[in-house]
């Protein structure tokens, strides 16, 4: 009985002298790195950190390499924090850091339009930019949002690329996620006004939904080839859609003959560009967007702008944008890739 | 005569209570709590005076937002792992009452006050439903309350899908945030609660007779059960104040947040069972106390919180807890061998000086 008692005090002694300079050493070996960045009063060096929706997740990676390059370019101090998963609460945690640091600006895709919103005010109160990006909040809670692509400016793209594809004539058919998915239904109405106008000789023939699995992506790709004989185009606006319809295709007796484009990812859509099935698909360039995110942060910072409908800003190699209503940026018309640059793509 | 000989045995004996032959300040301050205490100390100061930003106004509110679902639940949770047993469901329960709020609120109308009421009934529930099956069934708590963690979270999810309810009023969420002292002041509203959850856990658990048959049920609950403990009650206690703490932690999640969500919480459950261990409670059960538990938790914040200011990725913040908690657990093991060894080369070097007097 005693010696347990002994061991007791004793493990306790121990166990406070091993904890203590584990704990110690772990914080003492980062404390370099920790000085230089997170300050935020440093004169003219604008500090930036990047919250992204989670870490190691490739499109992040892409977007936040793009914001990086940007606030080299400006000269100001590049930080990128994130959860591992993709939640509200995790981020608003790294939300409050950045409040607690001062960092001058923040660039956030939110996980969630209002949970994140109290912290992303506090944050903005204690004198931080908040821009977000990809992923809005309610517009009170940020100071900018930098916008992807419009609606418009998706149906267009896909309307031109297989237009191009077919030759500007026959059947084409729409391959869709869910029936009541709205920005897919919102952007199919663009489509069709964009075919009616300027496109008369391209007859919409059909539209079935793959609900956006991949399997039913690939037996509704199979039906539609089959209903339809003179099929000469499918587009796809969903990424699920456009790779299962590429994977049968690429089998099929029609690869080469039915053109298939839409919105993919390099990474998906590589090997079936390779082999020819597609030729050219469309979606936006998150390393551009996270380049104008960063830019518009600095701008925000400096003063030059106030998020205003009608400012306008320079983005370094992007050129000169202009706020819309809202307080919104929109990046442009979506990315086209093709066998000249899907290899310079990964996420 | 006989006042001689009665002398002599009542002294014996009275050396024969060992946990109570060292001096007062020994017994306290010579702890596996006190070292805890200690470490936190030690980390906060270092923090406090190397990791920029950590000395600014808002450090300590946000970790105090930040900690509270886990200080709250680690009370419960403390006397749980003491009797032996443990509740992976906490979490889970967290996230059935966030949505259960969500959707009473927002969906039936209820008031917020009603539907938070309702959530920690069905809170209570829960752990009266995991209680039942670990004291009355007989089963292992761990295969019960990890069937539960997954049957919680999904009738939480299934109550809301993928979509999350945000439309709380004001007044509550700002409740959630709001600091005591007025603005300025680093401590929210949430420590109110805890405060008092604190007092009454503690008093339960050190200073009644029910807090005493919690450590002889941890100790050896057959031995617990014929010296008058109510062994299958107490733990059926235990779990159903385990469900209704979690719930009202869901609560204040949700509304801190100003979200209700299905997956809200996920994975607490071993940030607050890291918590309970590294603050000296014994996972084989019948030791550990409260305030190496809330020093434990808190010391699990600081560490977070400074490291975040250091810009560190959650991954390597996970490490350095995790190890820390390893550590905590294995030291006991290796200071026993340590002991051993020691105690052995003492004994070849005082065997002349007569035969100690702490050998069984």
């Amino acid at each position: 009985m005693t010696m347990k008692i002994r061991n007791r005090r004793l493990s306790a002694l121990a166990a406070a002298t091993l904890v203590a300079s584990l704990a110690l050493t772990a914080c003492g070996s980062d404390d370099d790195g920790g000085n230089e960045s997170g300050s935020g009063d440093g004169g003219g060096n604008t500090t930036v950190t990047f919250l992204p929706k989670n870490l190691g997740n490739p499109y992040f990676d892409t977007s936040s390499a793009g914001g990086k390059e940007a606030v080299e370019e400006f000269g100001g101090t590049f930080d990128e924090v994130g959860p591992d998963t993709a939640s509200p609460d995790a981020q608003v945690q790294f939300i409050n850091t950045a409040a607690q640091q001062g960092v001058n600006a923040l660039v956030v895709s939110a996980n969630d339009p209002e949970a994140i919103c109290d912290a992303l005010n506090e944050a903005r109160d204690a004198g931080t930019t908040v821009v977000t990006f990809d992923s809005d909040t309610n517009p009170e809670c940020r100071d900018l949002f930098v916008n992807q692509a419009s609606a418009e400016g998706i149906a267009k793209a896909q309307v031109d690329l297989i237009a191009e594809q077919i030759g500007d004539a026959g059947e084409i058919a729409v391959l869709s996620a869910a029936a009541n998915a709205t920005n897919q239904n919102a952007w199919i109405k663009l489509m069709e006004e964009e075919l009616a106008a300027n496109h008369p000789d391209i007859e919409l023939v059909d539209t079935v939904y793959g609900d956006d699995d991949d399997q039913t992506s690939f037996d509704k790709t199979a039906a539609l080839l089959q209903s339809h004989p003179n099929l000469k185009g499918i587009v796809s606006p969903t990424t699920v859609g456009i790779a299962a319809a590429a994977r049968y295709l690429s089998t099929s007796e029609y690869k080469g003959k039915v053109a298939l484009t839409g919105l993919g990812t390099p990474n998906q859509m590589r090997e079936y560009v390779k082999d020819g099935t597609v030729t050219a698909f469309a979606l936006w360039n998150p390393g551009d967007l996270g380049y104008l995110a960063a830019f518009a942060a600095k701008a925000l910072v400096d003063g030059d702008i106030s998020g205003e409908e009608g400012d306008t800003f320079e983005a370094g190699k992007l050129g000169e944008f202009t706020v819309d209503a809202d307080g919104t940026v929109l990046l442009g018309d979506p990315f086209v890739f093709d066998k000249s640059n899907i290899d310079d793509f990964d996420f | 005569m006989s006042t001689a000989t009665l002398d002599r045995p009542d002294d014996r004996a009275a050396r024969a209570y060992p946990a109570y032959s060292r001096p007062l300040w020994r017994r306290v301050l010579l702890t596996r709590e006190f070292a805890v205490i200690a470490l936190l100390v030690a980390v906060y100061s270092y923090s406090y005076a190397n990791v920029p930003n950590f000395d600014g106004p808002l450090t300590l509110y946000y970790l105090f937002l930040d900690i509270a679902p886990i200080l709250l639940i680690a009370l419960p949770m403390t006397l749980v792992i003491i009797t032996g047993e443990i509740d992976l469901s906490v979490a889970s329960v967290m996230g059935l009452s966030s949505a259960l709020v969500g959707v009473l609120h927002a969906d039936a109308g209820w008031s917020l006050l009603a539907a938070a009421l309702a959530a920690i009934v069905v809170g209570a529930v829960c752990g009266a439903f995991n209680g039942f099956l670990v004291a009355y069934v007989g089963l292992p708590s761990l295969a019960v309350t990890i069937g539960t963690l997954a049957l919680y979270r999904g009738i939480a999810q299934g109550l809301l899908g993928t979509k999350a309810i945000t439309d709380f009023p004001d007044r509550w969420t700002d409740l959630a945030k709001e600091r005591i002292f007025g603005d300025g002041s680093s401590y929210p509203m949430i420590l109110i609660p805890f405060v008092v959850l604190l007092v009454l856990f503690a008093w339960l658990l050190h200073f009644s007779s029910f807090g005493r048959g919690v450590y002889e049920i941890g100790l050896n609950d057959e031995a617990a059960h014929f010296s008058g403990v109510d062994v299958e009650r107490t733990k059926l206690l235990l779990f159903v104040l385990a469900g209704a703490v979690s719930a009202f932690a869901g609560i204040y999640f949700t509304l801190r947040f100003g979200s209700a969500r299905g997956d809200n919480a996920n994975g607490l459950e071993l940030q607050v069972i890291a918590a309970v261990l590294l603050g000296g409670v014994s996972i084989f059960g019948g030791r550990g106390a409260l305030h190496g538990v809330v020093a434990g938790v808190v010391l699990i914040g600081v560490i977070s919180s400074a490291m975040r200011l250091e810009q560190q990725t959650v991954n390597k913040i996970n490490i350095v807890i995790g190890a820390l908690l390893v550590l905590s657990v294995i030291s006991t093991t290796l200071l026993g061998w340590a002991q051993a060894f020691l105690s052995r080369r003492g004994r070849g070097a005082t065997t002349s000086s007569g035969p100690s007097t702490n050998e069984r």
